[in-house]
């Protein structure tokens, strides 16, 4: 017993010698391997890459900045996992991250026990910021608009009327597609047949049943390692109609899977824009060209604003702080406050962390074999619906 | 409703036969090792994938390189023979269920291996079959009733000059009465001058060569494999080995075939027939219902004998 004593009063002396000392981390949190790993790249970058750019203003105020990269494998245990170890190295200070939805729900609540702030680059799904945790901030769209938003595309702009939707049972995809069909069917459009599939080869079941209902559109809620096969052997079997679908498309991988010539003219809706939608991401694009020897993509644009954010609201805070290294709480409370010029346009949360106002673009693939050379259709932009 | 099932049956019957095809051959990889060893092998699943790994990393340099690609898949299929089971058997081991529990293990060791290999040289986990021009053709049949793509032609072709040869291996050679002998008995067949390691070795080669073309196909006619894409055919096709029989080389055949037919007839038609209250994704729910169903009339499988005959 008295050593566990000993022990417990060693560990609270360390944890005590840690935090006083001058490093400040930032975390990154996304899938680092398996199938969604090109995503959670740029987002590990995307941070990286402002971190590095802000070493030198930290150091004046007497910081040392630091990195540290997470890998979730897109799996929401493995998120949990990760929350818990920072939670328990008390320099870490904000996290940004993370790509899905599915993980950040959970580590979020983690993160919460001890008011460490993130900042989301990517997730979408409503429950995040509905929650109204005070750490939980995110710089993007919801699903609930986005969803919306690509139907009301398709009523008004491709004026179709007849849809064959498809998700991928997630709590993205079916949450995508579910929003889609309402607004569709509420402006007036038909929904032929709503159908849910985990399926990552055989797509043929589905293909057949499109080819029966011949609908004008197929919108396909999910990720693009499923939509890119699937995109392929629709094309491959003759069915030329148009292809919808989120920014879970939203990733050069796709027009991989699928082949330049099946992967053109697909829609998708995205919440992190593309390098050509905002004027001052060339340099930006540069800059992380030369340093990593590849092209930033949306979610990279989005990271690198995400930590801007953390970093600003942490420069705030050391301020407020006399120069001292601020509390979590602190933090969480000045990202909150943060006004901020970002890349992708003006940052400002509101109550429960959502963007005061998000943009969600209509992105169509070009085929050209480069993802960034995809047009701009229609840039909408909406203030997150206040429940 | 009655007139949308007709319209596209002759497709869904088409469709159904192509991954018939591809889950009878894995089907005899699973039938002819559990024929000499009463060895379920797990790991086969993994063979397939190799297999359609394999084929697609060939396809992406070079077609002329087919047989060294094929050959890698082959030493894959002997070493882990070599180094996973036959110690156990050299063992005596009596229990079954320890080189099951092997299987599972070199199951997920091949998985992550494959993984590993393809992230290293790479960095790719979905790997997409390159697209042959002369394979891309398609043309329609009863005027427009079927859809054919070239590709899946070659499937069959392939399918069926596979299993032909298979059964004229079996029964007809040499090497074939020796596997039937050490099927039968193994102790009694070493008494013949037989061989036994070195027909239970053949044998899964040759069970682990089919499930290799198996993944080939595969990979051709579905374009994107990833590392862990044999869990579910793997598990299929087992599947369709014991309701053909398991054992039984011509009950793993057709088993593959009603089971490719059920999944494909349910995938495409639940939607209609429910009016779109349960979807595609309860298509193997129903398949494997229907199986438990006709296993319950005949629980030795559609074409296996109560007695014990096997192979």
């Amino acid at each position: 017993m008295r050593k566990i004593g000993f022990l417990v009063a060693g560990v609270a002396a360390l944890g005590l010698a840690l935090a006083q000392s001058n490093v400040i981390k930032i975390a990154t949190m996304s899938p680092l391997s398996g199938p969604q790993a090109a995503l959670g790249e740029q987002i590990k970058l995307g941070a990286e890459l402002a971190v590095e750019e802000a070493k030198e203003r930290f150091k004046a105020l007497g910081f040392e900045l630091v990195l540290v990269p997470y890998d979730d494998q897109a799996n929401p245990d493995v998120g949990v996992a990760n929350a818990n170890r920072m939670i328990n190295d008390p320099d870490i200070l904000g996290l940004v991250g993370t790509l899905n939805s599915g993980v950040a729900i959970p580590a979020s609540e983690v993160l919460a026990r001890v008011n460490l702030v993130m900042v989301s680059p990517a997730n979408t799904n409503p429950v995040v910021t509905d929650r109204k945790l005070p750490n939980v901030n995110r710089i993007v769209g919801r699903d609930d608009v986005q969803g919306p938003a690509a139907a009301e595309f398709v009523y008004n702009d491709l004026k179709l009327r007849r849809v064959f939707v498809i998700h991928d049972k997630t709590a993205y995809g079916q949450g995508l597609a579910e929003e889609f069909r309402k607004r569709f069917e509420a402006l007036g459009g038909r929904v032929v047949a709503f159908i849910g599939t985990e399926e990552q080869s055989n797509f043929v079941p589905i293909i057949n049943q499109i080819r029966a209902q011949n609908p004008q559109l197929v919108y396909f809620g999910g990720i693009y390692s499923q939509i890119g096969p699937f995109t392929k052997q629709l094309r491959e079997r003759g069915l030329r109609m148009p292809l919808m679908s989120g920014d879970g498309l939203d990733s050069s991988e796709f027009e991989r899977l699928a082949g330049s010539q099946n992967a053109k003219g697909a829609y998708y809706t995205t919440v992190a824009g593309p390098v050509s939608a905002f004027p001052q991401a060339k340099a930006l694009a540069e800059r992380f060209k030369a340093k990593y020897g590849k092209d930033i993509e949306g979610f990279g644009i989005y990271a690198y604003d995400a930590a801007r954010v953390i970093l600003a609201a942490l420069e705030n805070a050391i301020k407020a702080n006399g120069g001292k290294k601020p509390t979590r709480a602190q933090v969480a409370q000045e990202v909150r406050k943060v006004k901020l010029e970002g890349i992708t346009g003006t940052i400002e949360f509101d109550s429960k962390g959502d963007i005061q106002k998000a943009k969600y673009f209509v992105m169509q693939v070009a085929g050209t074999g480069n993802w960034a050379d995809n047009k701009l259709i229609k840039v909408i932009e909406v203030a997150a619906p206040q429940k | 409703m009655l007139e949308q099932i007709l319209v596209l049956l002759p497709q869904v019957l088409f469709d159904g036969f192509i991954l018939g095809f591809i889950y009878a051959m894995i089907a005899l990889g699973y039938t002819m090792v559990y024929g000499v060893l009463e060895l379920i092998n797990f790991a086969h699943s993994e063979i397939f994938m190799i297999g359609a790994v394999a084929g697609v990393e060939v396809f992406r340099y070079l077609a002329p390189l087919i047989p060294n690609g094929y050959l890698l898949l082959l030493v894959a299929v002997v070493l882990v023979e070599r180094m996973a089971y036959r110690p156990l058997r050299r063992r005596g081991t009596t229990n079954r269920l320890v080189p099951l529990v092997t299987a599972i293990g070199v199951s997920f060791f091949l998985q992550d291996l494959v993984r590993l290999i393809e992230g290293l040289w790479h960095n790719e986990f979905f790997l997409r079959m390159r697209t042959i021009p002369d394979l891309e053709g398609s043309f329609t049949l009863f005027g427009g009733a079927i859809f054919i793509q070239t590709k899946s032609v070659i499937v069959i072709v392939v399918s069926v000059l596979m299993l032909w040869g298979l059964t004229y291996l079996v029964n007809r050679t040499k090497l074939g009465m020796a596997i039937r002998a050490v099927a039968q008995d193994l102790s009694t067949a070493s008494l013949m001058g037989i061989n036994p390691d070195l027909i239970i070795s053949r044998t899964f080669l040759i069970g682990g060569a089919l499930g290799g073309v198996a993944g080939v196909l595969f990979a051709l006619i579905y374009t994107t494999i990833n590392p862990y894409v044999g869990f579910l055919p793997g598990i299929k096709a087992f599947t369709a080995a014991v309701l053909g029989g398991i054992g039984n080389i011509p009950g793993a055949m057709l088993g593959g075939l009603v089971l490719g037919q059920l999944e494909n007839f349910f995938g495409t038609y639940l939607p209609i027939l429910t009016a779109g209250n349960f979807g595609t994704e309860y298509k193997d729910v129903v398949a494997f219902l229907i199986l438990i169903f006709i296993l319950l009339f005949r629980p030795q499988g559609l074409l296996g004998q109560m007695v014990k005959e096997k192979v």
